[in-house]
């Protein structure tokens, strides 16, 4: 097993009087995908937000590339080469898709006070990248808005990809999603894994998970609940892992729902 | 699936849809009806070199202002104090120069590096306490109409600063900032080329370099533009301070060009300037607008004020057709943003339902 990338040790966060997240302890490997599951409330914002710089632990240690890290800003830690696609996407609907795209990162040509956007490139380079991914457009100037959710996902995580991310977080990346375009996102995380990122793939629904997913956290009311490889993992123990025992019995009625409709396929 | 090369969901945009999704359009077509219909109104002294030079007048310095504002708008926030701090830079400068003996052009340094100052304390007010930046400039604007009569006031028992052309370095000054050349046979004004350097360099900055891109990123979305790397804080501070700046400009012109620096001077132009943003197609909540159709809104204000002159109307009514003209455009721009929105998404079919719910069971 190679080094991880990143390693938290004892990790815990405090919002004044509440206890977001209590002695947290994994690793995050490159080449592989690792699912952080929980319910709502679960601690999973708040990990993110700490892995991606946005609020620093209370307690514990965040190592990245086996140094003790504390990121001042999510513009560090990106910097550092972790990129987080969020829920919202940080996408900005009304500018075009390649404006979106090297937002934060333009390349410029020119000298001194003639330095301006290499706009030539940028469209030029939007196109091939999200051709790689699949995704073909028309015109780089139409609108992110413009895209339909599928679309803009794909465009995120194309976009901290190619701006050369060690670790890419997705939060929620399928949660809004048909199953179609969910099936296309998937693939894209699948491929952001085969180029050698670390993934850290944030999810409540473990059917998604189970696709994608290499190793398996679950959260349960800021603490860790179990961790899993995928090897001999039976779906059904993630799922029933996800929730509380008292809805198992409601669960295992849906699931046995979910099997008889494989079977019958 | 996604799109392919040939979606067939995809229309083609044709070049009409482009040319009205643009912001500017809605202006372009404002100033085109505004100046015909003056035109007819007044055929024999509107629609000629004259006439053009009277309307570039008082659009020059509205189009300056317009530029900055436009901006700051793009950029997601409002500036209230830019009408009276065009008048308070005039009067820093009469009150130095004229009554405390500072050499003109350091006066008119000072001057600048107030403005600077009060255009970053409106941006950090702002960036810092979140507050609507409308609340933040409408304290600023009622400190500082309060001081400029306040001061001016104190100082000279009057309510202007007189004497601005008794100082030495004025001649050279009011050639800088704002006097007349002849020109095909009609009289325009410095400010003129100032407008149009500004409104060009503005455009540049604002469509071909990364901070331009910035602008529109932390007016559109700003939670966005922070998630990926842009100093929103910076930006939005830095529009304020140009704001400042242009009324700073402003400031300078009016007060070597009137003699002497009025402390009432710029006092509800302030709306006049995010009113010629707007017509101009700078979308009220940011994100979206051009400093090119902000000029466009100028024009037509100047078209409207000189328009109603030459026609013999009693200029009282300009306001209320300025209010129209808001209304108008306003409606019009948001039609033309719904529009450059749809160019791309016409009604997809509806997703087939799905037989299973996860895409990689064996079929």
């Amino acid at each position: 097993m190679n080094e991880p990338i990143i390693q938290l040790k004892h990790i815990s966060k405090q919002f004044g009087t509440v206890i977001a997240l209590r002695g947290i302890s994994t690793e995050i490997y490159t080449g592989e995908v690792t699912c952080l599951l929980g319910d709502n409330g679960a601690g999973k914002s708040t990990l993110i937000k700490i892995l991606s710089g946005f609020h620093r632990p209370t307690e514990g240690e965040y190592l990245f590339q086996g140094k003790p890290t504390s990121f001042a800003s999510p513009r560090e830690a990106l910097a550092a080469g972790i990129a987080t696609v969020y829920q919202d996407l940080a996408m900005v609907p009304l500018m075009s898709i390649w404006r979106n795209f090297f937002l934060g990162s333009e390349p410029e040509i020119g000298r001194g006070p003639f330095r301006r956007y290499d706009i030539a490139f940028a469209k030029r380079t939007v196109k091939e990248e999200l051709g790689k991914m699949g995704i073909f457009i028309r015109d780089p100037e139409q609108p992110v808005g413009t895209m339909s959710g599928g679309e803009r996902q794909s465009l995120a995580i194309a976009r901290a990809v190619y701006h050369g991310a060690k670790v890419l977080i997705l939060d929620e990346p399928t949660a809004a999603l048909g199953v179609k375009q969910a099936g296309v996102v998937l693939k894209y995380v699948v491929q952001a894994k085969a180029r050698g990122l670390g993934v850290i793939f944030i999810s409540h629904n473990p059917h998604h998970a189970f696709v994608v997913g290499d190793r398996f956290v679950i959260l349960r009311r800021g603490r860790i609940y179990g961790a899993w490889h995928k090897e001999g993992l039976d779906r059904d123990v993630l799922v029933r892992a996800m929730s509380g025992s008292e809805e198992l019995d409601a669960l295992k009625h849906e699931l046995d729902e979910f099997a008889r409709r494989d079977v019958q396929k | 699936m996604l799109a392919k090369t040939d979606d067939d969901r995809r229309i083609r945009v044709g070049l009409f849809r482009k040319v009205v999704a643009s912001p500017e359009i809605g202006a372009l077509v404002g100033a085109a009806v505004v100046f015909i219909f003056f035109s007819l109104i007044s055929p024999d002294v509107f629609p000629n070199i004259v006439g053009l030079s009277r309307v570039l007048d008082p659009a020059a310095t509205l189009g300056i202002m317009a530029v900055a504002v436009g901006l700051l708008m793009i950029g997601g926030e409002f500036d209230l104090s830019s009408g009276v701090m065009t008048g308070t830079t005039g009067l820093l400068v009469g009150l130095l120069a004229v009554h405390a003996g500072v050499n003109l052009w350091v006066a008119i340094v000072i001057s600048f590096a107030f403005a600077m100052l009060v255009g970053f304390v409106n941006g950090y007010m702002v960036v810092k306490t979140k507050l609507p930046s409308f609340i933040i400039t409408l304290a600023t604007f009622f400190v500082f109409r309060g001081v400029n009569v306040g001061v001016t006031r104190l100082v000279t028992n009057q309510v202007r600063v007189a004497g601005i052309d008794t100082i030495p370095g004025f001649e050279l000054a009011r050639t800088l900032f704002d006097t007349e050349f002849q020109f095909a046979g009609a009289t325009f004004r410095t400010s003129l080329i100032w407008w149009i350097v500004i409104a060009l360099i503005a455009s540049w900055i604002l469509l071909r370099t990364k901070v331009g891109s910035w602008i529109f990123a932390v007016g559109g979305n700003p939670d966005a533009a922070r998630a990926s790397g842009v100093p929103v804080k910076a930006v939005k501070i830095g529009l304020f301070m140009t704001t400042a700046g242009a009324a700073w400009l402003v400031g300078m012109m009016t007060a070597f060009r009137l003699r002497s620096a009025l402390s009432s001077q710029g006092v509800g132009q302030e709306f006049v300037f995010i009113i010629a943003a707007v017509i101009g197609g700078c979308r009220l909540t940011g994100g979206y607008g051009s400093v090119i159709g902000a000029s466009i809104g100028a024009m037509i204000f100047g078209i409207t004020r000189v328009g109603i002159t030459f026609a013999g109307w009693d200029t009282d009514w300009f306001f209320s057709f300025l209010g129209i003209m808001l209304l108008v455009a306003v409606l019009l721009n948001t039609y033309t943003q719904k529009k450059a929105a749809e160019v791309h998404t016409p009604k997809a079919p509806p997703e087939p339902e799905p037989v299973r719910s996860h895409p990689e069971s064996p079929s």
